[in-house]
């Protein structure tokens, strides 16, 4: 028998995030994709010091309540919550005027670090991370100040950066669906980080859609396979 | 006050370069609006760096779908032969040379073609996105921007003074005023408003202009 991985709520499911652990969060911003009764459930569960990895910092509530009517919540209430300690992505805060993202109060405020990535490093770094390499060459922030205190070296007469790779102790994602072993497909741009983020972790945690029985799915359209899954939460839409 | 374009014509302008099959990717704000104004008859695949490679039009209804959105957090619609990929395979499209025009927005761009395009002087925490991989991967790099700044001053300069996307990446600048292509020469007024003349283009431009041979009133 498989080991059985099904959670019946998103709080049992990370009731055992420590204090300092480092989490990826999937999805890139706001909307679609982001694992949000996860990420609520940890506010819950209340884990301080953690390394959040994800795209995008959030708005919190309060700002969401201008992009959106009724505001809707996202990695900015872990934030606001005071359990962050450090992110690393590619927009911790949005570049409008103010009001401003929580990140960049709290960071303005000293009490956050961040760790600015560009998108596409982000995204290679934790496929490095996931699948097992040292690290990787890329063009990208060259000239910038992504490029401080990184080595650089001409690769056929183009620069290119040293980048490290990415792992977690934890990956939250969204899924649509996942059969009882853990193969998952997704739905729409509700893909964009959880598929490389679901390999990158010790403990892959995915919030499901629906969750179907082994031989539901049509295994030539599963995106992530099941050994990259630890436990899976079933939240209908 | 002479008339400069709005944000809709700019976006007119800038999508008469799209050639039929080419992948484009819009970046964040005015650059999405160029999506409205395909050219009749040629068919663009719009590739988000969310992972979708030739979604549709906005949504402008109810009956939006936040698990089909481009990279502006923008609802789009299905169109057929439309497929999604994850952001790793979506960054190897844009970082490996495989996207044909991309168009951001700036900030500043510098007379040798330098874009500045995220972060503004005391705003640390705002990030780059995915600006640094798109202004260096995509094989024709376009900019859509307002020929100055609020208070009057110049954003195409000698030198970037905010912090750089890429150097040396900038082709074609599209603003309210003018036309401009970046070459090894420096930069070469091609199109300038109507009423406009190179002159009073040069005097809301820091960089030097070059005025092109065939100058002409922009075509829409």
């Amino acid at each position: 028998m498989p080991v059985n991985k099904i959670y019946e709520t998103c709080d049992r499911a990370v009731a055992d995030v420590s204090d300092g652990a480092t989490i990826m969060i999937g999805g890139f911003g706001s909307f679609g994709g982001l694992p949000i009764r996860l990420i609520v459930a940890l506010a819950k569960q209340g884990a301080k010091n953690l390394t959040i990895i994800a795209n995008q910092g959030g708005v919190g509530f309060e700002l969401s309540k201008r992009i959106k009517p009724g505001g809707y919540q996202d990695i900015g209430i872990l934030v606001q919550n005071g359990q962050v300690k450090k992110f690393i992505g590619s927009v911790p805060a949005l570049g409008g005027m103010p009001p401003t993202s929580p990140i960049e109060t709290y960071h303005r405020e000293g009490k956050i670090e961040i760790e600015l990535v560009p998108q596409g490093t982000l995204a290679e770094r934790i496929r490095a991370g996931a699948g097992g390499l040292g690290g990787f060459y890329t063009p990208t922030g060259v000239g910038t100040p992504v490029e401080s205190g990184k080595e650089k070296r001409v690769i056929s007469g183009r620069e290119y950066l040293l980048e490290f790779p990415l792992t977690a102790d934890f990956a939250l994602i969204k899924a649509h669906k996942a059969d009882t072993l853990g193969n998952l497909v997704y739905r729409g741009t509700a893909r964009c980080f959880n598929p490389p983020m679901a390999m990158a972790a010790k403990i892959t945690i995915v919030e499901v859609d629906q969750l179907v029985q082994v031989g539901e799915l049509n295994p030539e359209t599963v995106v992530t396979p099941h050994l990259f899954v630890s436990r899976i939460v079933e939240v209908p839409r | 006050m002479k008339m400069r374009l709005d944000e809709e014509t700019i976006a007119l302008r800038a999508a008469k370069e799209f050639e039929d099959g080419m992948v484009v990717n819009l970046g964040y704000g005015m650059p999405g609006l160029c999506a409205n104004f395909i050219p009749e008859g040629r068919t663009i695949f719009f590739q988000s760096e969310n992972g979708v490679l030739g979604y549709g039009p906005l949504l402008t209804d109810e009956e939006k779908d936040y698990e089909l959105i481009n990279a502006s957090d923008q609802p789009v619609t299905h169109l057929p032969g439309m497929c999604f990929f994850d952001s790793a395979v979506s960054f190897d499209m844009i970082r490996g040379g495989h996207i044909d025009v991309v168009i951001l927005g700036a900030y500043q761009v510098s007379e040798k073609g330098d874009l500045a395009n995220w972060g503004r002087p005391g705003r640390p925490a705002t990030g780059m996105g995915g600006g640094m991989d798109l202004a260096l991967g995509g094989k024709k790099l376009m900019v859509m921007m307002l020929h100055t700044t609020k208070e009057g001053g110049p954003r195409i300069v000698r030198q970037c003074t905010f912090p750089l996307t890429a150097r040396n990446c900038v082709k074609k600048i599209f603003t309210d005023i003018a036309v401009i292509d970046v070459t090894k020469q420096g930069l070469v007024l091609r199109e300038v408003a109507p009423a406009w003349t190179a002159e009073e283009v040069q005097a809301l431009t820091e960089a030097k202009l070059i005025i092109g041979e065939d100058l002409k009133e922009i075509e829409l």
